[in-house]
């Protein structure tokens, strides 16, 4: 099906659609982002947006550009730079009625919000016995390259789906990214909604209309029976490319995109490696604690007796992201590092 | 844009003046004048996609660094932010290792590990700078608390924006320093913008000197662009400070040139009102100072001529030393993680 495809490249759509006489409509992520923002907001009033230079020329990468033109300056609006105060506004605004959209240009700026964050959004509904729930989206972006350095570029996911009460998407296509997007604000829970940056070009299928993807469920973006590549946010991508190399070594790889890390689609991880008896797990963050760590726990509780050999996992190193592009270099990693963590895994057996 | 035109206290310009001796002000001069080369220094080799850090230039801003740090000695502190190469070079940072770390070298102040949002050099007294809005207000207040602790008379400056302003950490700090009477000077560079929000999104009047007096500190007003305005400020504030007379909130009024981040001016981008911005430029700190150095016969057209061509130097050889310098070896991404030397 077109939505659960996923384009590597825009070549590689241009061809789907060209296949598709039906003329599939092709939307960037922010594209598709920015259109289930503003839909939602033309049908339901209570939805606005909030966050530092929504409503700039730039309009957070592009994602709100424009908007205030249409909804007004009030419906998205710029704020001061009181992420954790304003977090709390955003928290009460939800609290009594609203539907707010809380954006952060990187997710750097979240620790500022770690108290509202995390010791009232997600706690409120628990701590009244279930009688005021927080229908919150909090938006941030990761950032990368250039320099950006230890403050400007991490990925904290794992800080986030460690707290009960929180929700935490990561969606990786135009299409999940606008139904994720719709789900999140119409869940009812504060949900962190975790964007790339560099997913913003990619293109996709994406219809019109206003549809929802499901928060808690994956899906299997390639089949394949040697491995399980579960692979996060942008990684899915790299996890694709990692695809054909490796079949030319002769190892068939499956790739599975959980789109949702709190909660975890374990079913579906758990099925794979049932098939595939090997798993991979890839990951745009720190390893200790982090989103891998959690994946592979669970397959070490519920799946260990499908399991050939030993989990691997690729991740970020444990340190602060570094300036110099050497480092930096030596910091990241693309799907030539997943190629050969599979190999390797097919080596030492 | 400046709508609340009251203010808290005002410099009297003319005794200001009166009272700089001609010596100091050509120092103020060559300081601005080198923060003003430095900059467009990095605008003139940007383009080489060599430097690959987030530049946020603070042309248009210099007078205030050097009317501040002039007062400074070398064991004073100063916090500053993303936009820090100005108070840098003011404190009195090689330049060559400032280059170094904007073009990721190994040579660099914080070793290609910071790049230009985190400069530091703890020798001088800079023991790093934060790209968090907000983030080095409290820590300016902590190294005002060791001064303190330490009975020692050495003073900390924190220069934030008005930006900064809205955060929490901005009023936490203000009432702590006033509360234990801290050697601290909180420096606020009002711009007038933060990114591409205008103050008046953000805060509900623009004197940000005002605040001060709900703390129970000195507050004042300055034009920032002035630098006899700025030293004759930030003396007083030093002073008070390094005598044990507490904090002092400095507001200097100023603009920045070029975008929030990166070497082009965003006027054409409809971040800023093309008016605003060149009725600034009319009040340009390196020309201000220039002139007011020739009216007050403090220095030559000559000696200026010399002095500029001394710093043109200074920046190639800036640049030299960055470009010329070793990368790091890829294997120094896992130093530095973890202080080893404890005791
Ligand atoms: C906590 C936090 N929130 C948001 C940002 C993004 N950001 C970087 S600089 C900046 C504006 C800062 O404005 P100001 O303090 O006035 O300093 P200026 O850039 O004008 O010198 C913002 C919002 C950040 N770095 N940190
Ligand atoms: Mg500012």
């Amino acid at each position: 099906m077109p939505w659960t495809k996923v384009y590597v490249d825009k070549s590689e759509f241009e061809k789907a659609a060209q296949l598709q006489k039906e003329g599939l409509r092709g939307l960037t992520f922010r594209e598709a982002l920015k259109e289930a923002t503003s839909q939602m907001m033309e049908k339901d009033e209570r939805v606005f947006v909030m966050g530092e230079g929504v409503d700039d020329p730039g309009g957070i990468f592009g994602s709100t550009a424009g908007l205030h033109k249409k909804f007004g300056k009030n419906r998205v609006m710029d704020l001061p730079i009181a992420e954790n105060g304003m977090t709390g506004v955003a928290i009460g605004a939800a609290m009594a009625g609203m539907r707010p959209i809380f954006v952060h240009m990187r997710m750097d700026f979240l620790p500022m919000c770690m108290d509202q964050i995390v010791n009232h959004a997600a706690k409120w509904y628990y701590m009244t016995g279930g009688r005021t729930n927080v229908p919150l989206v909090v938006r941030s972006i990761i950032g990368k390259g250039w320099g950006s350095a230890a403050q400007h570029s991490q990925a904290l996911q794992a800080l986030f789906m460690h707290i009960p009460g929180l929700k935490v998407v990561m969606p990786s296509t135009p299409y999940d990214v606008k139904g994720l997007m719709v789900s999140s604000i119409q869940d009812g829970n504060p949900v962190m909604f975790i964007e790339h940056r560099w997913l913003y070009e990619q293109i996709g299928y994406v219809p019109e209309e206003i549809y929802t993807v499901p928060i808690g469920k994956g899906i299997v973006r390639r089949q394949g029976k040697d491995v399980t590549v579960v692979a996060v946010s942008n990684m899915v991508y790299e996890a694709m490319k990692a695809v054909q190399p490796l079949e030319a070594e002769g190892i068939d790889v499956e790739v599975i995109d959980p789109r949702t890390i709190k909660p975890l689609d374990e079913d579906i991880i758990i099925e794979s490696i049932k098939k595939t008896g090997r798993l991979v797990i890839v990951d745009i963050g720190w390893k200790t604690c982090g989103v891998s760590a959690e994946i592979a726990a669970v397959v070490a509780e519920k799946a260990f007796k499908y399991l050939k050999a030993p989990v691997k996992r690729v991740t970020l190193p444990d340190v602060p992201t570094p300036n110099s592009p050497v480092l930096e270099d030596a910091y990241y990693f693309d799907y030539k590092r997943i190629v050969s963590s599979v190999k390797e895994m097919f080596r030492e057996i | 844009m400046v709508k609340n035109k009251k203010k808290t206290k005002t410099v009297s310009k003319k005794s200001a003046v009166n009272s700089i001796s001609a010596g100091v002000l050509r120092k103020l001069y060559e300081t601005i004048l080198r923060i003003r080369r430095f900059e467009e220094k990095i605008i003139e080799v940007y383009p080489g996609q060599d430097m690959k850090t987030p530049v946020h230039l603070c042309i248009g801003e210099e007078a205030i660094a050097a009317g501040v740090c002039i007062h400074l000695r070398k064991d004073d502190y100063i916090f500053s932010t993303h936009r820090s190469h100005g108070h840098s070079i003011a404190k009195g940072s090689d330049m060559k290792r400032m280059m170094a770390e904007f073009y990721g070298r190994k040579t660099g102040c914080s070793k290609g590990k910071g790049g230009s949002m985190h400069l530091c050099d703890p020798e001088n007294g800079i023991l790093g700078s934060t790209a968090i809005v907000g983030g080095g207000i409290p820590i300016a207040v902590g190294a005002g608390l060791a001064s303190f602790m330490k009975g020692t008379d050495t003073v900390s400056v924190a220069f934030f924006g008005d930006g900064a302003m809205d955060e929490g950490t901005f009023h936490e700090s203000m009432n702590f320093a006033s509360l234990k009477k801290l050697p601290v000077i909180f420096l606020c560079e009002n711009n007038f913008y933060a990114t591409n929000s205008p103050q008046s999104a953000r805060q509900p009047h623009d004197n940000i000197a005002k605040r001060a007096g709900g703390y129970g500190m000195p507050g004042i007003q300055v034009d920032g662009n002035d630098v006899t305005a700025v030293y004759e400020a930030a003396k007083e504030a030093v002073d008070r400070a390094r005598a044990g007379g507490g904090p002092s909130l400095i507001e200097c009024r100023t603009y920045r040139w070029k975008g929030h981040v990166g070497p082009d001016c965003d006027v054409e981008k409809g971040c800023r009102p093309r008016d605003e911005h060149d009725m600034w430029l009319k009040k340009c700190p390196v020309e201000r100072t220039r002139k007011l150095l020739l009216d007050k016969k403090a220095m030559s057209e000559e000696e200026m001529k010399r002095l500029l061509d001394k710093i043109n130097k200074e920046m190639d050889e800036a640049v030299e030393f960055g470009r010329s310098s070793p990368f790091p070896d890829a294997s120094e991404l896992f130093d530095d993680v973890y202080f080893s030397g404890g005791k």
